[in-house]
């Protein structure tokens, strides 16, 4: 630089630097203003702001992807076990279910439920418990580069997406097996699946903001997820134990109220398409509800406060 | 000068809410200089304040066990293992286009946090930053996974920085080339040495041209042959870009590249000007 240039610099250097404009200048938030400077950080509309996700999925489908290949890299078996998980899961669960406690009583094909009931929940429970380390667990990458902060939980949800795919095949192999048919209402099944990940994505955007500020959340969800699981019906069927006359005997209206639960009404939903051949419209009702409702709320939970991710 | 640096460092400890100590830490005693003629303001931070949380900061006194947990809810001292840090305490300056300007100050004086500040990337506690156009850092380390390879790497850090498939392709060559690290791209990155791992990220980093660059510590990677490159790259980036601002330890880097030095003393301002004046007093000290 030249030596006038460095001149110039050095006295204006003394004004601006002290927190208040020298006499004679105009505060810096005015001089801003005439020049047409924006504040740095500054939450933008929720249009702009879904249009800046949109230009960024190109990101994030490759930040899914590649969370997906790092976490098998170090295994022998490698992306394998995107299989072996589940396949083990199922196993361990029907034999602890399904032999040794006996709570296949009146479930026919009892397999086959436990382990649509097993995969569907797994989905909505991956998503939600890494969702909430989506943004307490990146802060570093947040403090260092610009992209909108719900592409970090979408990723995530994306992640846990890729990974169901793979379980879906799993799961459409057992299901043949253990003797259920193929029916028109299988093609139905990608709609169902689709409003779970509406779902899923705006559960993990809440959880994601709440998970941003308290950090107790992470020791907590276990024993929230564990209470989820037991009241979703995984296991055992709602209707029977519920209403049935093995059951409880109370009337309808308590298992109408817990299939409100939106991990029951998917885990049902995609029972009723693979094994049982029924359409039930409470059951889809509860299933759009909890898709619209979590992804538009999710989606403005976690909007309103994009501007604050970085403080941790 | 030495005696100046003191006085500066006492004036500039106190509230710099007071107009009248600008006369008295500015050598010439013109108070109010004529606006810029050179060029128009792209960064202006105005007494800005960053205060940011830290977790699992326990001092001597309460180590962590179960029972001085539970004693601390007793005794409702909130957020038990939560620290604040407040980085910067009332920041003020003005960079305008063609501003090269260099952040000296020693570890911990609130370097980085400023950077990431104007960046927009830290929420201010008070004050604001103003730009034009978006500052970016030059740095896609946090985005990249060691277990993957290099190639995976570079389209993964291209899009972390907000690039659309046909740059990637653009630029993938270019970076692989420039990091010189040949078939290793192959291989994943938590093989590689530690000088390897630096230049392809730096290489990465660097593909992508930027309004207002901030650069934290990026030069002194590498080998000779490998930071001679990435000078002149880093040259080139500062003629594309508006300003330029850049923190580094190695002094000679900021008096050879900025045109203005910010010395930054436990997060305020201790002296703006020009780099011979700057570094001649930073380095008294």
């Amino acid at each position: 630089m030249s030596q006038p240039e460095s001149a110039i610099t050095d006295a204006q250097a003394g004004g601006p630097s002290n927190g208040t404009p020298a006499q004679g200048q105009e505060p810096l938030a005015k001089l801003a203003a005439r020049h047409g400077l924006r504040r740095a950080i500054a939450r933008p509309s929720l249009p702009v702001y879904l249009r800046q996700l949109w230009e960024r999925r190109h990101f994030i489908t490759t930040y899914a992807t590649s969370r997906n290949v790092s976490k098998y890299s170090n295994s022998a078996l490698g992306q394998l076990w995107q299989v072996l998980t589940p396949l083990l899961n199922a196993g361990i669960y029907y034999l602890m279910f399904g032999v040794i406690l006996g709570a296949s009583k009146g479930i026919e094909n009892y397999p086959a439920f436990l382990i649509t009931g097993m995969f569907v929940f797994t989905y909505t429970q991956r998503s939600v418990s890494s969702g909430a380390k989506a943004i307490s667990g990146n802060l570093s990458l947040i403090r260092a580069l610009h992209f909108p902060r719900a592409s970090l939980p979408l990723a995530y949800t994306i992640q846990e997406f890729q990974q169901l795919l793979i379980s879906m095949g799993v799961l459409f192999a057992l299901v043949l097996i253990t003797g259920e048919e193929f029916t028109l209402l299988w093609l139905l099944i990608p709609v169902a699946l689709a409003l779970q990940t509406m779902f899923n994505v705006g559960a993990s955007l809440m959880l994601a903001r709440v998970g941003s500020t308290a950090r107790d959340l992470n020791q907590l969800l276990p024993f929230i997820m564990r209470t989820w699981l037991y009241a979703s019906g995984v296991f055992f069927s709602i209707e029977d134990r519920v209403v049935g006359p093995n059951g409880a005997g109370l009337p309808q209206w308590v298992a109408d109220v817990m299939y409100f639960n939106p991990a029951a009404a998917y885990i049902e939903l995609m029972r009723d398409l693979l094994m049982y051949e029924a359409v039930r419209p409470y059951i889809w009702a509860v299933c759009v509800f909890w898709a619209l409702f979590a992804l538009l709320g999710g989606f403005w939970y976690f909007w309103r406060a994009e501007e604050k991710y970085g403080r941790g | 000068m030495a005696e100046l640096t003191e006085e500066l460092s006492r004036v500039k400890a106190e509230e710099p809410a007071v107009p009248s100590t600008d006369v008295r830490v500015h050598p010439n005693p013109d108070p109010a200089p004529a606006p810029a003629p050179e060029g128009a303001p792209t960064v202006i931070v105005d007494d800005l304040h960053i205060i940011y949380r830290v977790y699992g900061a326990a001092s001597d006194t309460e180590k962590g066990n179960a029972v001085n947990a539970l004693m601390r809810l007793v005794k409702r001292q909130g957020r038990p293992q939560m620290k604040e840090v407040h980085a910067v305490r009332g920041v003020s300056f003005v960079a305008r286009h063609g501003d090269a300007i260099g952040i000296v100050g020693r570890n911990g004086s609130g370097k980085s946090t400023l950077l990431r500040a104007i960046a927009g990337l830290l929420p201010p506690h008070s004050g604001a930053v103003y730009t034009d156009g978006q500052p970016s850092l030059l740095g896609v380390n946090a985005a990249l996974m060691r277990e993957l390879t290099g190639e995976r790497n570079i389209v993964l850090g291209c899009y972390a920085m907000g690039m659309n498939p046909k740059q990637v392709k653009e630029k993938y060559d270019e970076i692989v080339d420039f990091s010189g690290i040949g078939e290793f791209v192959q291989f994943p990155m938590s093989t590689y040495s530690s000088g390897m791992g630096a230049r392809l990220r730096f290489a990465i980093a660097s593909a992508k041209s930027h309004d207002v660059l901030l650069i934290d510590e990026a030069l002194a990677t590498g080998d000779r042959e490998f930071r001679r490159k990435s000078q002149d790259r880093i040259k080139k980036m500062r003629d594309e870009a508006g300003t330029v601002f850049l923190v580094a330890h190695n002094l000679d880097v900021i008096e050879e590249t900025c045109n203005r030095v910010l010395w930054l003393h436990k997060g305020k301002i201790k002296m703006d000007g020009d780099p011979k004046t700057v570094l001649a007093a930073y380095n008294k000290v």
